[in-house]
């Protein structure tokens, strides 16, 4: 992978001229690079990693698996682009084994959860089975620890 | 502090006595304490040590494998430093006669210099180098000899300045490529030289190279890679730098089997064997942890170009070191010296770097900036330093 790509996926934040500085490029490359994957659809955003149980919110997440059934036509792309458009839905994949769709869901409450769940998704023409279960605390996210390892602790100087 | 009377010195050996404190220890204790600093003055990685390996090594205690091992090492690692040998610098080294396992590289330096120095042997070492050197060769009544480097050879040391140190008296030439606190670098030329140099004045080549793992453009050439030096080698490596693996104390000598047998002598009697736990989550690094140097290479690659290229936009000349995670740039521009440089920029922007005289006297101007530090520190030092820089030349 492109190392501007693994420098901006550890902080996506840093400044053009930095990462000028570190890759020994100009900052005109950097720039240019930048928008050329945004063009490729190759980024496709920049967020923020946050550690939600320290954020003083009600919102409730959880994954469910989802069985379905595959069109003739299309497999199971139309009906996963479908349910991939709701709000609720943050992250979704096609998986192997036991169930097809796997969604990452969040909510306001555990109502509204169970509403998207009973009222949205179960009776979508071609959803045969739903599983879904909560999250009751984020240890790592996106490759980031919630809680970081001891600081710094290394002597100050040392030889 | 209770006194002491006068006479409890008398009791230390006085060759000992005679060894000054490490320079680097006197400014550690000036910055020692302080909160606010960003230290460029830790020769230590600042990675984590890879949690496959620190997993290995509590899996170990629970397993029970907490005993002494053979005091060679175990036979699993040693075999796996003999491959690792062959693979990186197609050296061969029998790992049941050729492979000493030890308590980092200072134990691994300490038992060769013991192991082949008589009182009075001259050592030539190329200093600015790592503070241990002097001293350990004073230790065995051996006698350092320092060989300047320049920062015209961008610090290599060259035949040249050799000749002119080398004596009757010489038996040992000391390396650390690469180097710290230069993080100067070796070519294949370099390394044929000084080959052909210790053949041709008949001494023996101690070669640490804790570093070379982090070589980035110009590959590694180790002195293990030249054949017909292997009978006066004695190579040194260990798992601090490139895992970074400190605290784990863990290295390494590969040596012709006579001068392994007689370090050996000296090791067992004085260490028995390296932690056990410590050589379970060695062969652990051996055998999986490819990727954790890669990645980890890679980073120190990206800010070693950053720092580089903000030092000399700074107006502090430096060049840029092929290796380890130091640089090096040169102050005298500013018109200070190098302790002067450091201890102003301690206490008026504090950031610590350590003077280069702290590696010998030809480090003078010159000040050692490591870059085993998180991006958002080193942006901050260099922030600091820039505007620091400016005020100096008003």
């Amino acid at each position: 992978m492109d190392p501007l790509l693994d420098l901006l996926k550890k902080n996506a934040r840093e400044p053009d001229a930095i990462l000028a500085k570190e890759l020994g490029v100009t900052e005109a490359d950097i720039r240019a690079r930048i928008a050329a994957y945004q063009n490729e659809g190759v980024i496709r955003g920049f967020q923020a990693v946050l550690n939600t149980d320290r954020l003083d919110s009600t919102d409730v997440r959880a994954v469910i698996e989802l069985r379905i059934r595959p069109e003739r036509e299309g497999g199971f792309d139309r009906i996963a682009s479908r349910i991939s458009k709701f709000p609720q839905v943050e992250s979704m994949f096609l998986m192997s084994g036991g169930y097809d769709l796997l969604l990452f869901v969040k909510g306001k409450s555990l109502q509204e959860l169970a509403n998207f769940v009973s009222a949205r998704l179960a009776p979508l023409d071609g959803v045969l089975s739903t599983a879904t279960h909560f999250m009751l605390r984020t240890y790592k996210d996106q490759g980031v620890l919630m809680e970081s390892e001891p600081h710094d602790d290394r002597l100050q100087v040392c030889p | 502090m209770t006194t002491v009377s006068k006479s409890v010195r008398n009791f230390i050996a006085p060759h000992l006595r005679d060894i000054p404190k490490s320079g680097i220890r006197d400014f550690f204790d000036i910055v020692a304490g302080r909160k606010d600093v960003i230290s460029l003055g830790i020769g230590e990685p600042d990675f984590q040590t890879p949690w496959h390996i620190r997993e290995k090594a509590i899996a170990s205690i629970e397993r029970g494998a907490t005993r002494y091992t053979s005091n060679l090492g175990t036979p699993e690692l040693r075999q796996a430093l003999a491959e690792y040998m062959r693979q990186s610098f197609q050296a061969d080294y029998d790992w049941r006669h050729e492979v000493l396992v030890t308590v980092g590289v200072s134990e691994a330096l300490d038992v060769a210099l013991r192991a082949v120095l008589s009182p009075g042997d001259e050592v030539l070492y190329h200093e600015p180098c790592f503070v241990a050197y002097a001293p350990l060769i004073r230790m065995v009544h051996g006698v350092p000899v320092a060989v300047d480097t320049f920062r015209k050879d961008d610090f290599r040391l060259t035949v040249a300045e050799l000749e002119k140190k080398v004596t009757p008296r010489t038996r040992v030439l000391l390396l650390n490529f690469p180097n710290n606190p230069t993080g100067a670098t070796l070519d294949r030329a370099d390394t044929e030289a000084l080959a052909d140099f210790a053949i041709r004045h008949d001494l023996l080549v101690i070669s640490d190279e804790v570093y070379s793992e982090l070589t980035y453009e110009g590959g590694r050439h180790s002195m293990a890679a030249i054949p017909r030096l292997r009978d006066r080698l004695v190579f040194l490596n260990g798992f601090s730098k490139a895992w970074s693996m400190t605290g784990f104390r863990l290295g390494y000598v590969c040596a012709p089997a006579p001068l392994t047998d007689a370090m050996m002598k000296i090791h067992q009697y004085c260490m028995m064997c390296a932690s056990s736990i410590s050589q379970t989550a060695g062969l652990e690094a051996l055998r999986q942890g490819d990727a954790d140097i890669a990645e980890m290479r890679e980073s120190y690659n990206q800010r070693r170009n950053f720092i580089v290229s903000s030092l000399n936009e700074m107006g502090l000349d430096c060049f840029m070191p092929r290796g380890a995670f130091y640089v090096f740039p040169s102050v005298q521009a500013t018109g200070l010296s190098s302790y002067d440089f450091a201890m102003r920029l301690l206490n008026e922007c504090s950031v610590a770097c350590v003077p280069g005289t702290a590696f010998g006297s030809c480090g003078a101007g010159f000040l050692r900036c490591a870059y085993a530090t998180g991006m958002d520190q080193l942006k901050e030092a260099m922030d600091r330093m820039t505007a620091f820089v400016a005020k100096l030349r008003g």
